[in-house]
């Protein structure tokens, strides 16, 4: 029993075995994970090294968490350092990014896995980010230069803006789930708000209140939304 | 700023404390990586995520932390040497209890391998993003974890503990 211990731990790993803790912890691509699957079904020694990872992925979590949190002190001297710090001027887009990737920083990595459709919603995002540009600079008033009658023919283009919600996509929400929402509602993300609630704009035309708050009420039943208020 | 020290101190700090293994100088070091990230808001890129990011820089900040402190080197036998309140493997055999001898060897790995350990396992950082944390090649990754599990593997065994593998 010994001399084949030695045996195990004297050789060249292959790599499914290297890929073992990575299986345990759910963090491997859909590919890997299923050679994983297959190479544990037809063996028992590999399933054995599985289990015991299985105890060390627990006891790491076990382990760090009963490392406590800092306390207040650290943030205290962070915000003294931060207040000390010569004033910035704010670069927003930058800001807007941060937060849509802090976002999904925050999904578990399972949910990460899917890193792909991650590329098509910052696209989506781009995309919201240039119609909300285009939209400001088309804000104010305009008049036709051919209709002269006594009523003003002016509109505000800045008072009819397009419906908007502040919304909060539930924890679990997988970004192609987010994806479908967007096109379902003919939606645009166009700002990221503080604790990951992000401004959405609707369609192309204005809604009445009634319609506002029907869509409102139909987004919140959306089991990929937590949250959804309206917003300016 | 808020927003994201309230999601990731913790995490932050526990990795630091982990390769650090002093609480003031943990503490002292997450303030120093989120000041750091206030000045370098602007540098990162998203190309990866905002806790792969802190980590590299948390483990920068502790590795220089640790090269201040003389009297600490970043080899095992140094890292092993460090007092550790905790038992040590041989009296955690000694009580019978394997969670226990586990979490006891895991803390005497030495900091290259306690910090792979962490990454995957707590973490739950993907072999890219170790590699990018760590900023070594993902194939160096994996057998890195390859060989702090056998280590640990080998500390267990030391203290007399069984867990059929190997």
């Amino acid at each position: 029993m010994m001399a084949t211990s030695n045996k195990i731990l004297e050789r060249e790993p292959s790599e499914i075995e290297m890929l073992l803790p990575w299986h345990a912890a759910g963090t491997l691509n859909a590919r890997d994970s299923r050679r994983v699957d297959d190479a544990l079904a037809r063996d028992p020694e590999l399933a054995r090294q599985y289990a015991a990872i299985r105890e060390e992925y627990a006891e790491t979590i076990h382990l760090n968490e009963s490392l406590g949190a800092p306390s207040a002190r650290a943030m205290q001297k962070l915000f003294a350092a931060i207040d000390a710090e010569p004033v910035r001027r704010p670069q927003a887009s930058l800001n807007i990014a941060a937060r849509f990737t802090g976002f999904f920083a925050s999904l578990s990595p399972r949910t990460l896995a899917w890193s792909a459709s991650l590329g098509a919603v910052l696209l989506l995002l781009q995309a919201g980010l240039i119609g909300a540009v285009l939209t400001n600079k088309q804000s104010g008033s305009f008049e036709t230069a051919s209709l002269s009658n006594n009523e003003s023919i002016t509109r505000d283009l800045g008072a009819a803006t397009l419906p908007r919600a502040l919304v909060r996509f539930a924890p679990d929400a997988r970004v192609a789930d987010i994806t479908a929402l967007l096109d379902k509602y003919q939606a645009s993300i166009i700002d990221g708000g503080k604790g990951g609630v992000f401004r959405l704009q609707f369609g192309n035309r204005t809604m009445t209140k009634g319609e506002v708050a029907d869509l409102l009420g139909r987004l919140q039943s959306e089991k990929t939304v937590s949250l959804a208020v309206a917003a300016q | 700023m808020q927003v994201l020290y309230g999601r990731h101190h913790v995490r932050v700090f526990r990795f630091g404390l982990r390769l650090v293994r002093n609480e003031q100088v943990a503490e002292d070091l997450i303030s120093e990586v989120f000041l750091d990230v206030w000045r370098q808001a602007g540098k990162f890129e998203g190309r990866s995520a905002v806790s792969t990011w802190l980590l590299a820089i948390t483990r920068f900040k502790a590795l220089s932390a640790l090269r201040r402190r003389k009297d600490v080197e970043l080899d095992d036998e140094a890292a092993n040497a460090i007092e550790d309140t905790s038992d040590d493997p041989e009296v955690a055999a000694q009580k019978k209890d394997t969670s226990e001898a586990l979490r006891t060897c895991l803390t005497a790995l030495s900091a290259e391998h306690r910090e792979i350990v962490d990454l995957v396992y707590y973490h739950e950082k993907s072999v890219e993003e170790v590699a990018e944390i760590v900023g070594i090649p993902e194939n160096t990754v994996k057998t890195r974890l390859f060989y702090a599990r056998k280590k640990l593997a080998e500390l267990l065994k030391a203290a007399g503990v069984e867990r059929g593998w190997p």
